[in-house]
């Protein structure tokens, strides 16, 4: 079983599982764990769309 | 009585320096189950999850499981990081899967998929280390 992803979409889910993994053993309360897989989630994400854009601004 | 008591804390010294070895070595055996095995349902679930998706995801683009070998550095590591994915990883190679495919630039995500897997696994294999000895609860 073969199946594509789009180069933002693979991110996303990259980010959504590293995040998850990060918020539960990086922290000890449940609520911090959600805080922090939330900003780790956010990073991830925010990080590939400005590296997006630099790349853009860099190609034209 | 203070004998009793002296027993119940050895029983449980015990308990706790075997769940310590036994523990992280069930998580980096199977995704999870070093939490499960400690009771701790939703963390074991949400990270078996995790690693499960990167693992299957990185092999349905046609990600490369590396095997042991002392070439490339980066083949090396490639190799240190997928064997952290334990028994899938002896599974994908028992199944010849995770053979990459160069043609596909998607297949280079895969690649990197399945190592993050393993090393994803390995820091929860951790932490179930860390809950068995008590530095986290």
């Amino acid at each position: 079983m073969t199946f594509e992803l789009s180069h933002f979409s693979a991110a996303v889910v990259f980010a959504a599982c590293a995040s998850t993994v990060f918020g539960i053993t990086q922290r000890n309360t449940p609520r911090d764990m959600v805080r922090y897989g939330a900003y780790c989630f956010a990073l991830f994400v925010g990080g590939v769309i400005v590296a997006s854009w630099a790349m853009w601004l860099i190609k034209h | 009585m203070a004998n009793a008591q002296n027993t119940t804390t050895a029983g449980n010294a015990t308990t706790g320096n075997s769940m310590a070895i036994i523990a992280p070595l069930a998580g980096w055996l199977f995704p999870g189950l070093g939490h499960f095995i400690q009771r701790r349902w939703i963390r074991g679930l949400l990270l078996m999850l995790s690693v499960l998706i990167m693992f299957f995801a990185g092999l349905g683009m046609q990600g490369k499981v590396y095997g042991f070998n002392t070439g490339d550095l980066l083949d090396i590591l490639g190799f240190v990081g997928d064997f952290g994915s334990g028994l899938l990883y002896f599974i994908a190679r028992a199944m010849d899967a995770g053979g990459g495919n160069i043609q596909r630039a998607v297949a280079d995500y895969g690649t990197k998929y399945i190592v993050v897997a393993g090393l994803l696994n390995i820091i929860a294999a951790v932490d179930a280390h860390q809950i068995a000895i008590g530095k986290k609860q």
